[in-house]
């Protein structure tokens, strides 16, 4: 087992490196650094104004050193404009160039300077990132426990219409991307212009215009159902359907085996087959597919922050993409990696440790 | 004129979409009647599921043809007519004249343009775009998933690792990074469309040729007849005037629309290392079996067991997955609109016009929800046509 996960980090942190190094390729295409430049510097900047602007904060080196610097595994280079002033990574105001490290990356803790937001990429991460826990925590509050629960409803009785319906349920949550049904739960209850709001609101059953909020910036300070429950919804309906369908296929198989006819052939009432013999069994494949739908529910999230407004994790992507912002994309694209395999890894010991027929070797 | 009623809408739309109700009906019917003689399609009709999903798909195509044919479109879906901004469904055209139909539908947009022929014109590229991107993805996921599984060693754990790599990256963060307008500008996509535009290339042409190894006449016919027009489609495709590849000149006949070709890159590219490990998994599976065992024992290559015994019976849970698969590119294609990436501003695309109304979305609903709800149908008719194949191909 040791053995295992240690050769599993091994391929992660291998993963890593190459993603963020075709991140870093990608952002620093020469058409990407002119736009840098023109934004951070001036709009109107002569193509040789453009390149000495480059060329004073590093940005015209090789790729793999520019790579090297941000890992922190090569010494960063300190620039000496012709204006005598100073470029360089590891530079800070207040330390003087004699005590500046030589080495200043991820390795050593430093994620860089966001372009954008003029702040360390460590410190937005971390503030943006909590918001997003935020959000996730209640999305898995939400959408386990009504996923699971819709799952064993479904499969304790295969093919009888509960099943049909719950499942044809199922199939049409993970049918609708989250652009589609933010948008069309916005319009239902957030919109002034809905019917259901404007009935809502001449009898005087609501206050304010609206049922729910269209935004959730407000959450970001204090969340409550009002502003918050419709972003939630919207990421843990997507993921619901899979989980749901996964767990009714299991639990339909372990409905079908021997230990449970058995059971039901002793004369053990059909809720006590379920909750006590069924259930324990039928929930292994689920947690699997759960694990696995974390890497999927940031994608929700990264839509769902953009429609709500919601200025987490995934809005800073979208914003850091959308500016190239170098080091803020790399340090969002470890981050993401990193949850990726993570939960890839947790979903592989869970489920050895879960399920004893199968052992690694 | 008075507005439409919401009754005299639908009536409106339903008159208009009569060439789709025409098709529709005349396809389940011949469908039914002749349903014992066609094989896994036909025993789709024997599941209410099945039924309801193939309804819903095939309205769509329908649409996208008769839209493309101009059949349904009541005005031109670029168009802008002054005092339709934000007008509501059913609202009498202004300034109409003799020919022009006479109502906004489903009303106009924030650029007072018709939201019923924008959503209806939308289907044509998403139905042109989808399933062929889905079609590639396959091509190059079986190109390689196939000797993955097959050889295993060195060359599977590489192309295992490459895939894993991709699906690892957030798959909005790969589109922000390939479809930006610098990037573009650089010819990357270009580059990339070449190597899996190849794929099909070289998916056919081993087909062909270990099939008809034994018949050299028929094969070289054969090869021509495959190779040829698909080496022209792949050279024009990818040669494009005014960028990094342009090669040919005025010889170039085909180009693809604006930001098509990227937006089908960046979609081939994310769908194709799941299709990779799909079938490799399945080639792991089958490679045990007696007949691919007799085959080795036959003598025969390496690649005809892949292609001609392998992947045959590996067809069942593949064809499942491809329609789950278009719904989920469909899916992306609006993930992609919904970003304003890939297509222009303009284009009727769903994800687009979903993004474009969303933004006045408090005031006024009609411009995103129609879209909204084109999208999650098609979808939904896709995951449910998988669901019902499934069920009929389990029950013998």
């Amino acid at each position: 087992m040791g053995l295992f996960i240690l050769r599993r980090l091994g391929v992660m942190i291998l993963t890593a490196i190459c993603l963020t190094f075709i991140v870093f390729f990608l952002t620093n295409l020469h058409p990407n650094l002119e736009k840098l430049a023109k934004t951070q510097g001036e709009m109107r900047m002569s193509d040789e104004q453009v390149e000495r602007w480059l060329a004073n904060r590093g940005y015209d080196q090789p790729l793999p050193i520019k790579y090297g610097e941000w890992l922190g595994v090569w010494p960063s280079k300190i620039i000496e404009t012709d204006d005598g002033r100073t470029y360089g990574r590891c530079l800070e105001t207040d330390v003087s160039i004699e005590d500046t490290p030589r080495f200043c990356g991820v390795i050593q803790g430093d994620w860089g300077f966001s372009t954008v937001f003029r702040d360390e990429v460590s410190s937005i991460i971390a503030t943006r990132l909590s918001l997003t826990g935020k959000l996730m925590f209640w999305v898995m509050v939400l959408m386990i426990p009504s996923a699971l629960l819709i799952g064993v409803l479904a499969g304790m009785r295969e093919g009888s219409r509960t099943d049909r319906s719950l499942s044809t349920l199922s199939i049409a949550t993970t049918a609708t991307p989250e652009y589609v049904s933010g948008v069309i739960f916005i319009a239902i209850f957030a919109a002034s212009a809905s019917p259901l709001n404007q009935w809502l609101a001449s009898m005087d059953w609501i206050e304010g215009r609206t049922l729910f909020k269209g935004t959730a910036t407000s959450a970001m300070e204090s969340a409550n159902f009002n502003n918050f429950f419709l972003p939630v919804l919207t990421i843990s309906l997507y993921g619901m359907g899979y989980i749901a369908r996964m767990t009714r296929a299991s639990m339909a198989e372990v409905m079908t085996a021997q230990y449970i006819r058995t059971a039901r052939l002793k004369g053990v009432s059909f809720p006590n087959i379920v909750v006590k013999h069924a259930l324990r069994n039928a929930l292994i494949a689920p947690f699997t597919v759960i694990m696995l739908q974390i890497p999927w529910l940031l994608n929700g999230v990264v839509i769902v922050e953009t429609l709500f407004n919601y200025k987490g994790f995934g809005w800073v992507l979208v914003q850091a993409a959308g500016n190239n912002d170098i080091e803020l994309l790399l340090g969002v694209s470890v981050v993401s990696v990193i949850v990726v395999l993570i939960t890839q890894l947790i979903s592989d010991i869970g489920y050895v440790y879960l399920n004893p027929r199968i052992s690694v070797s | 004129m008075e507005p439409l009623s919401w009754g005299a809408i639908f009536a409106g739309m339903f008159t208009q979409l009569i060439p789709v109700w025409v098709a529709l009906i005349a396809t389940f019917t011949l469908s039914i009647v002749y349903k014992r003689r066609l094989g896994l399609y036909g025993k789709l009709f024997d599941s209410t599921i099945g039924m309801i999903g193939f309804a819903l798909v095939m309205f769509w195509v329908f649409v996208a043809i008769f839209g493309a044919m101009d059949l349904i479109l009541t005005h031109d879906p670029l168009s802008q007519v002054s005092g339709m901004k934000n007008k509501g469904p059913g609202t009498p055209l202004r300034g109409a004249e003799e020919g022009d139909y006479a109502y906004y539908l489903l009303g106009g947009d924030n650029l007072a343009r018709d939201i019923f022929s924008r959503v209806m014109s939308g289907a044509t590229i998403v139905i042109l775009i989808a399933p062929l991107a889905t079609l590639f993805a396959y091509m190059v996921g079986i190109t390689l998933g196939l000797p993955a599984g097959y050889y295993g060693g060195r060359f599977d754990t590489l192309l295992s690792f490459v895939a894993n790599l991709v699906l690892a990256f957030p798959v909005i963060l790969l589109f922000y990074l390939l479809v930006t307008p610098e990037i573009v500008n650089t010819g990357l996509p270009q580059y990339m469309a070449i190597v899996l535009f190849f794929f099909p290339l070289v998916f056919f042409a081993i087909l062909i040729h270990t099939r008809l190894k034994q018949q050299p006449q028929k094969n070289v016919i054969w090869l021509c007849a495959f190779l040829i027009p698909l080496t022209i489609m792949y050279i024009v495709t990818i040669n494009a005037p005014g960028t990094k590849i342009d090669v040919l000149g005025p010889v170039d006949f085909f180009d693809p629309a604006a930001g098509i070709l990227v937006v089908f890159v960046s979609v081939v590219f994310v769908n194709s290392p799941t299709v990779f490990r799909i079938v490799r998994g399945l080639t792991l599976d089958i490679k045990q079996r007696d007949y691919v065992l007799a085959a080795q024992t036959r003598g025969e290559g390496a690649w005809y067991i892949m292609l001609w015994e392998i992947l045959p019976n590996a067809r069942g849970p593949l064809i499942v997955d491809f329609c789950l698969r278009i719904g989920y590119t469909t899916i992306l294609l609006g993930t992609l609109g919904f970003f304003g990436l890939g297509l222009p501003p303009e284009s009727p695309d769903w994800g687009s016009t979903i993004n474009e109304g969303r933004k006045l979305l408090s005031i006024y609903l009609h411009p995103a929800l129609p879209p909204a709800l084109a999208l999650l149908s098609l979808v939904l008719g896709l995951n449910l046509l998988a669901d019902g194949l499934r069920e009929e191909s389990l029950r013998d």
